[in-house]
């Protein structure tokens, strides 16, 4: 088994495009559109999850052959919890503004169905090394929808990307406006059904 | 009771779980194929948030806040773990309950009823509630005591029940529509969701 074997590769590759947690497998949609109305928020949360995502994988396929069936939700659950707790205070340590930003968000990535999806599908039936990688790529898969949607939203919205104003004063002066609209939580929505048609219509072919 | 009162309409309508907040999504996606099932989670749901968020109010104010248990210690940072425990075993009870009298229910709500422990909306309104407690007592959204909690959480649930079964109804009509392919199911169900939540954005400015 040498590491970056075919199938590794595989659960590392697929979740960011054809096995795409948002896109494909539907999970963790609610984070997924309350945090996109800038940029930088979203970059920080998929930061956030795919750490988190990895290294819950990681810890439980360690632990999974001494997990009882019955109690495995309970014990995935106070996992995911502790790892939550500590990247929550980390966050409010190095980067508080991003943190009051996120609020309550940071604290629903325990709920994110990502999280339990992998654990249940993958990490209880795999070992630690696979279950990283696939953790890590199911987490960036997550990040890169949410980069797309709050690049989206805060172009248009605000003209600016990471706080950086990219639309010139000129234009606005000719006569063009920010589009409000952009900015509700209504857009994001629709912004994201948009990139699943797209996706479906150019990348992803159902069986 | 004025205060109650504009806290309970305003945790329907203008601070809504689905539209404004974007809790619960996934299960709401699932469920929402017909009005039926879609009302069942509903109850439920409303039913898990009644009894979490009091319990969690309680244990935010007296067990976990600052100077609570012992002297000069803040222990807030277990909120997570301390919620997320409480939720799973009040689910699990549920569960229970739904399986023993309403057998129907049960199967029809499938996997989605344990999932109950994951949902958004649950976690979310505990957290909402942590958040709203520091919050000025002349604001409509502050929490002050255990009945604010109550009405905050049946509001809330109602909201979300009010969200699935629009949903519901609405899936239930568009199977009969012409739909280009690739935006078949998913795509077409995130844009009608939007459209619905820039429809309630009109009670956003509602001064209640």
């Amino acid at each position: 088994m040498s590491l970056f074997s075919k199938q590794n590769k595989e659960a590392f590759i697929n979740p960011l495009n054809l096995d795409n947690p948002i896109l494909v497998q539907v999970l963790g949609i609610c984070s997924a559109l309350a945090v996109t109305s800038q940029l930088k928020p979203a970059i920080v949360m998929g930061l956030a999850v795919t750490i988190i995502t990895a290294f819950s994988n990681v810890i439980i396929a360690s632990i999974r052959k001494t997990i009882p069936m019955r109690i495995r939700i309970i014990v995935q659950l106070v996992v995911v919890a502790a790892l939550v707790t500590i990247v929550s205070q980390i966050l409010k340590a190095v980067a508080y503004d991003v943190s009051v930003q996120l609020s309550v968000y940071v604290g629903l990535i325990i709920t994110n169905c990502i999280l339990m999806g992998r654990l249940e599908a993958f990490a209880m039936m795999n070992k630690p090394w696979p279950s990283f990688l696939d953790g890590v790529g199911n987490g960036l898969g997550y990040a890169l929808i949410l980069v797309i949607v709050g690049a989206f939203r805060e172009l248009l919205g605000r003209g600016s990307l990471l706080g950086f104003q990219l639309i010139p004063q000129s234009v606005y002066d000719a006569g063009y406006m920010n589009n409000g609209m952009m900015t509700m939580p209504a857009m994001a929505l629709i912004l994201v059904g948009c990139v699943i048609w797209v996706h479906r219509a150019y990348f992803y072919k159902e069986k | 009771m004025e205060h109650i009162i504009s806290l309970f309409f305003r945790s329907i309508f203008v601070d809504n779980m689905i539209f404004a907040f974007f809790l619960g999504m996934c299960s709401f996606l699932a469920v929402s194929k017909n009005v039926k099932t879609s009302f069942g989670l509903g109850m439920a749901v409303t039913f898990v948030l009644f009894v979490t968020v009091p319990v969690d109010y309680l244990l935010q104010t007296k067990v976990l806040g600052p100077n609570c248990l012992i002297e000069g210690v803040d222990l807030s940072y277990l909120s997570f773990i301390l919620f997320i425990a409480v939720i799973a075993g009040i689910t699990q009870l549920v569960e229970m309950t739904v399986e023993k009298y309403s057998p129907s229910l049960y199967s029809a709500l499938g996997i989605f009823l344990p999932l109950i422990a994951v949902n958004c909306a649950i976690m979310g309104a505990s957290l909402f509630m942590q958040q709203r407690i520091n919050l000025d007592p002349s604001n409509t959204q502050y929490i002050g005591n255990v009945a604010d909690a109550v009405v905050y959480a049946i509001g809330s649930g109602l909201g979300w029940t009010l969200a699935i079964v629009l949903m519901g109804a609405i899936r239930e009509k568009m199977q009969y529509s012409d739909i280009p392919k690739p935006l078949q199911g998913l795509g077409i169900t995130f844009i009608t969701v939007g459209l619905m939540a820039m429809a309630m954005m009109v009670f956003s400015g509602l001064k209640i």
